[in-house]
């Protein structure tokens, strides 16, 4: 049988934008804006194309084997190592392409959302600098989170894992004149690189442990390791996994990139921080489902830090002011619910959230962008208010997206957020309750920002006012597409007990199977079909109230909230300051590493290279001044002593050997008297 | 049949020898005649090395020693003219061949006074570089090892920067003393083996038997090969040493001369001392782990962009050892591939601080900024190349480190984790010097209308860009150069390691040692235990 065509050119879908990436950031200075647009979003619609025949392909085959793999050809060969258990191992790593039903829903949701917002940035980018500059790091993130969602083993992922990293960091420093975005770039690259060594170190010990880096393989040797629920090693595996996963989707403690990357361009911020790349997290705890699996412990870590960061999240998404900000904590805290459902086993519903989420949290980036547009660059809500008759479309759209993140029947996010809730019900109560009363502030905080932003009275500078206009087509449309889906997005997965078949769900069961035979179970009993009913009204009923309490604070009674926060004053300022996690962390490592880089460079050149070295080199030169001095005046000195002796001892001798003619004359003539005189003095005594 | 076929190595080794020759008939006046003459050579010497790409057999039947050549030299005392390569010379000679041309090109409009004596000094190096990875004869190997410091001497003396005089005696005293203890040891080899011929004597290691000897004799070539890498604490000379080169100077210095250090680690202290290897690895291992760490935290703090890449050779370089002495397959490769990678990456580095250094006659950092908006095309290049420097994969970097690392989790999952911590540094200081050079907007004058890269330094740079590329995407090719010489390298040390009854006591060593940090683990204290239990049931 021929394999069919797209899932044979699997390999293809990433490669597009990479090509026309590679045009860009090679000849895109030459080439003018419209042709950089009609390449770089016409690669990506290319892509999209290829993913949507893919996933027809892939439909097609019988539901028990809906899995392909392509290997273009070998990356690391062999290289033999021992495994923990003695087992000698070959670590081996290809280029091999994989898709499965989760790897098809995300390469669909990547190039679709991906696809909408190019169209958008094509408006919106349209009079910055750097055009194609901005298209070609676009596109060649297309192409990093592709290879990231269709790898089929933990070094190609990592690829794509590095690779939106840095696209991420060259995208958010865009303005590079900025310091505070080129910071925030840095911060970003650097604080998910502290997840990576959780990532690397997962990596290294699941090869070591199984023998293998291939997710198709990692199934296999869990069956074939005969490895028991509970198993440390797969516990500290999927923990060091989670680290990474957590440093990437930007939760807590690794959550502190994501709100300065939104100094980046705003298309960038829905692509980037709100549909894809943050959600690379939750695609690689489900992808290694089979590991989280049987280590419950790291199951329960991994839905008690998503829960919390939902919570924790929300609290300072309540209490910001600008647009962006607001969105960047709503983000952190929707990705905090896709952790809690991995984390009570929900992996399904988890990827089910994170495709509704790409619709309605890219559609309110686009609209937010949107709005700074038509107002010269404005971000600040308190310098907004009564644009909802001014920007009719962006405001529509953008109330389309906020009734999906808040959960109203029948959105997208409805369906999707109470699947989660319903799943941590019966898992954990607790873990229910910060779900559950999260949902409840999000639509405060949601509706807070379309009231700010939208209704109530202008508060828009004078000369902003003028210019306030409706964004190009390119954007709208966009926007208009993703408000459809964030409508329609939820039936895909309608829940049977609203008379709906969970198609999605069941799309995915194959990835997670065993996830679904231990825990999909219960629900299927008439009294928890109750249950779920009475779950679904209890969530609707507190985000209705969530709603109604905004509405109150910031269209009825607009001078409460600035009494509330005086009020509060300590806590508010708490809140407002993200609760000083940034400071905390630059005093505790980032400045504590700068001390350390100083104090080891002084160590450096005046301990080691100034005692050691350099002290090596004086000492020989004192060794040597000392040898010279011993040379001169104790080796040379004593032969020069006896030199010295022998002139003292001549000294009488030379006082007369003085070589002067006339003075040896005087010597002879007083010889001679002398000799004269004694004869004399004889002659005389003998006479006598 | 051509005399270059039969004595390819020769060739190779002596081309540039010729050109230094050719040029010494040359009047100096003729500057530009010098200056066409060294880059003509320097490229012929690239150009002969390229056939050894296909020539040399990478199978499990090849032959270990390939292309070899022997001669009779000084015959009353034994010594042999012998040239030989295996796949780990063949990957150094290459290195050499490439960095020395493109070092040579880079000289072109850097170096304006005494072309004649710079250019015959820059083809003597090459050819000392080239000898020392080619000799298969210890009398051979210590000429050429000590020949080529002379020319390093007088192109940081004379062509250097202000300290060049303090650097370029430091640099000369201190690797030399470190030959001298090699020396000596050489000699009580020769005492022993009555031979210097390096095939005879790697084949009978001096092994635990020897007793102290072995020790003696590893601690002596170890002082030499530490001080070239440079390891810990034996480094201080290399910041001096690169900071006052020329930059073809320090290209040459980071790119292939500190790889003498690690080659010599390689060729001699595994194969010849094994058993004093395994005892003492844990020290070698924690030097290297201080290096990696301490290195990437003095670079955060440099203000010199040369002295920061210097110490950042410190740190790379330690995963090189890091990857050497934990003896395992994964780890011995990844250490060749990575002292491959950073002649690449930081060799291209530096070439990036010359074309800013012709531009503006300083290194400081502080001087720069915002360098992006005149230099676009720069800061392209500088981008890739830094991304390969800490380990981006698809680029090079990111295959070593990862090789290296997992080798070393094999033994340790702590000095694995120190080793990751040294590759998030990695990340903070490149990214940082990144963003002062490059981002924010101009806001010294001078740098205003400084020009991007011309066709020579495009010429420089894209060669190593695409090694950089092709090294992380398809590193198959230099997985197999060096299987058999690791095979080699690991039965020595670890006898029995390629056999699936290996004791498994891995698991149990990775968790002693996991109980002590890795400045706490002595010697005695490391996983050694775990393979001389193996190696005493084999015997």
């Amino acid at each position: 049988m021929n394999t069919p065509y797209f899932l044979e050119h699997i390999w293809l879908i990433p490669l597009f934008p990479l090509l026309t990436a590679a045009v860009m950031l090679f000849y895109g200075r030459k080439l003018a804006n419209n042709i950089v647009s009609y390449l770089c979003a016409g690669s990506v619609f290319v892509s999209f194309i290829f993913s949507v025949g893919a996933f027809f392909q892939l439909v097609a085959m019988p539901q028990g084997e809906r899995f392909f793999t392509k290997l273009l050809f070998e990356w690391v060969p062999a290289v033999p190592y021992h495994m923990f258990d003695g087992r000698l191992a070959q670590f081996v790593a290809g280029w091999e392409f994989q898709i499965d039903p989760l790897s098809a829903v995300m390469i669909l949701v990547v190039t679709g959302v991906g696809f909408l917002i190019h169209v958008y940035s094509t408006g919106y980018m349209a009079l910055e600098g750097g055009y194609y500059r901005f298209f070609g790091y676009l596109n060649l993130f297309m192409f990093a989170m592709l290879i990231l969602v269709l790898a089929n083993n933990f070094l190609m992922m990592f690829v794509g894992w590095e690779g939106v990293g840095t696209c991420s960091y060259l995208l958010i420093g865009f303005y590079f004149h900025r310091k505070s975005a080129s910071d925030a770039g840095k911060k970003a690259f650097i604080v998910n690189r502290v997840g990576d060594a959780g990532f690397l170190l997962g990596i290294f010990l699941c090869s070591a442990v199984l023998g293998t880096v291939r997710f198709s393989d990692i199934g296999p040797a869990l069956h074939a390791g005969n490895f028991q629920k509970g198993d440390p090693w797969l516990t500290a595996i999927a923990l060091l996994l989670f680290v990474g996963a957590a440093g990437k989707s930007a939760q807590i403690p690794l959550y502190v990139w994501l709100p300065d990357a939104m100094e980046g361009p705003t298309p960038v911020s829905a692509l980037i921080h709100a549909a894809t790349m943050v959600t690379a997290g939750v695609y690689m705890v489900t992808r290694t489902n089979a590991i989280y699996q049987l280590a419950p412990k790291a199951m329960y870590v991994v839905a008690l830090v998503g829960a919390i960061t939902a919570l924790f999240a929300a609290t300072i998404g309540v209490v910001q002011n600008d647009i962006k900000k607001v969105l960047a904590y709503s983000t952190v805290s929707q990705l905090g619910y896709m952790f809690l459902a991995c984390g009570v086993g929900a992996f399904t519903a988890g990827i089910f959230h994170l495709m509704t989420h790409a619709f309605f949290k890219g559609l309110l980036f686009l609209a937010a962008g949107s709005v700074i547009h038509a107002l010269s660059g404005e971000q600040d809500m308190r310098k907004m208010g009564a644009l909802s008759k001014r920007i009719p479309v962006t405001y529509w759209t953008m109330l389309i997206a906020t009734l999906a993140i808040a959960g109203i029947f029948p959105f997208a996010g409805f369906v999707s957020k109470d699947l989660i809730l319903g799943k941590a019900y019966e898992q954990d109560v607790l873990l229910w309750a910060i779900g559950y009363f999260t949902a409840g502030m999000t639509a405060f905080y949601m509706f807070r920002l379309v009231f700010m932003t939208f209704h109530g009275t202008s508060r828009v500078d004078h000369e902003v006012e003028h210019h306030i206009h409706e964004s190009p087509k390119a954007m709208l449309v966009p926007l208009v597409i993703l408000a459809g889906l964030s409508i329609v997005g939820g039936l895909v997965s309608w829940p049977e007990i609203l008379g709906g078949n969970s198609h999605f769900v069941h799309f995915l069961e194959p990835v997670v199977g065993m996830a679904h035979q231990s825990r999909i179970e219960p629900l299927k009993g008439p009294s928890s079909r109750i249950g779920e009913i009475n779950l679904m009204l209890m969530s609707e009923g507190l985000v209705v109230l969530g709603i109604l309490f905004a509405w109150y604070l910031y269209i009825k009674r607009t001078e409460l909230p600035a009494k509330i926060a005086k009020g509060l004053n300590g806590f508010y300022e708490l809140v407002y300051h993200k609760y000083y996690v940034d400071e905390l962390y630059d005093a505790l490592f980032v400045n504590r590493a700068k001390d350390l880089g100083l104090a080891l460079g002084w160590f450096d050149t005046n301990v080691i290279n100034g005692v050691g070295v350099d002290g090596a080199g004086w000492l020989t030169r004192f060794v040597s001044r000392a040898s010279m001095w011993w040379d001169t005046w104790i080796v040379d000195g004593s032969v020069k002593l006896g030199a010295r002796i022998v002139w003292v001892l001549s000294l009488p001798v030379r006082l007369i050997q003085d070589g002067l003619v006339q003075s040896y004359m005087l010597f002879i003539v007083i010889g001679l008297i002398g000799f004269l005189g004694y004869y004399f003095y004889l002659a005389h005594h003998a006479v006598h | 049949m051509l005399f270059s076929d039969s004595h390819i190595l020769s060739t190779i080794l002596f081309t540039p020898l010729i050109g230094a020759i050719l040029m010494l008939f040359i009047p100096r006046e003729r500057a530009d005649l010098h200056r066409s003459m060294g880059n003509l050579f320097g490229f012929l010497g690239l150009l002969v090395s390229l056939p050894l790409i296909w020539r040399f057999q990478s199978g499990p039947g090849a032959p270990q020693f390939q292309f070899v050549e022997n001669a009779s030299w000084i015959p009353s005392v034994g010594a042999h003219f012998t040239l030989g390569i295996d796949g780990l010379s063949f990957l150094m000679v290459m290195l050499t061949t490439v960095l020395g041309a493109i070092a040579i090109l880079s000289s072109w409009s850097a170096i304006h006074k005494r072309e004649k004596e710079y250019y015959i000094l820059l083809l003597l190096l090459q050819t000392g570089m080239l000898g020392v990875f080619m000799s298969l004869d210890f009398v051979l190997f210590y000429v050429f090892w000590e020949v080529m410091l002379v020319p390093m001497y007088f192109l940081i003396g004379v062509w250097g920067s202000e300290r060049r005089l303090y650097a370029a005696i430091k640099f000369f005293l201190y690797t030399l003393a470190g030959s001298v203890l090699m020396l000596l040891a050489i000699l009580a080899i020769y005492y022993y083996r009555n031979t210097f011929d390096m095939r005879e004597i790697l084949t009978h290691p001096f092994t635990a038997q020897f007793g102290w000897l072995q020790k003696w004799l590893f601690w002596g070539f170890f002082f030499a090969f530490a001080i070239k890498v440079p390891m810990f604490p034996f480094h201080t000379w290399l910041p001096d040493a690169h900071t006052e080169a020329p930059t073809a100077g320090s290209v040459i210095l980071a790119g292939v001369l500190l790889k003498m250090g690690t080659y010599g680690f390689l060729r001699f202290s595994l194969p010849m001392f094994p058993d004093a290897t395994v005892k003492y690895r844990g020290i070698v291992i924690v030097l290297s782990l201080i290096g990696i760490i301490y290195g990437a935290l003095v670079c955060m703090m440099q203000k010199d962009m040369k002295k920061l890449i210097a110490y950042s050779s410190v740190s790379h370089m330690g995963f090189c050892t890091l990857g050497i002495f934990v003896l395992t397959p994964l780890g011995l490769s990844g250490s060749i591939i990575q002292q491959i990678n950073h002649g690449i990456s930081t060799g291209a580095l530096f070439l990036l601080v010359g074309v800013l250094y012709e531009r503006r006659h300083t290194r400081l950092i502080s001087e720069f900024g915002g360098l992006s908006t005149p230099m676009p095309n720069f800061a392209a290049v500088y981008l890739i190349i830094t991304l390969s420097s800490l380990g981006m994969p698809l680029l090079n970097g990111f295959i070593g480190e990862f090789t290296i690392l997992r080798g070393v989790f094999e033994v340790s999952w702590q000095w694995a984790a120190w080793g990751v911590f040294g590759v998030i540094l990695g990340a903070a200081y490149l990214l940082w010097l990144y963003q002062r050079v490059m981002f924010g907007s101009v806001t010294n004058p001078a740098n205003e209308h400084l020009p991007d890269l011309n066709a020579r330094e495009y010429a420089t740079l894209i060669p190593l860009v695409v090694l950089a590329f092709w090294i992380g995407i398809y590193p198959a090719p230099l997985f197999r150069v060096v299987e058999q010489p690791v095979h080699r390298l690991v039965e020595c040390v670890h006898p029995g390691y390629y056999s699936d009854t290996h004791s498994p006591g891995e698991k149990a060593a990775a968790a002693e040692v996991g109980a002590t940090s890795p400045a706490a683990a002595t010697p005695g204290a490391t996983p050694a235990s775990g393979s001389t239990g193996a190696k005493a049931e084999v015997k």
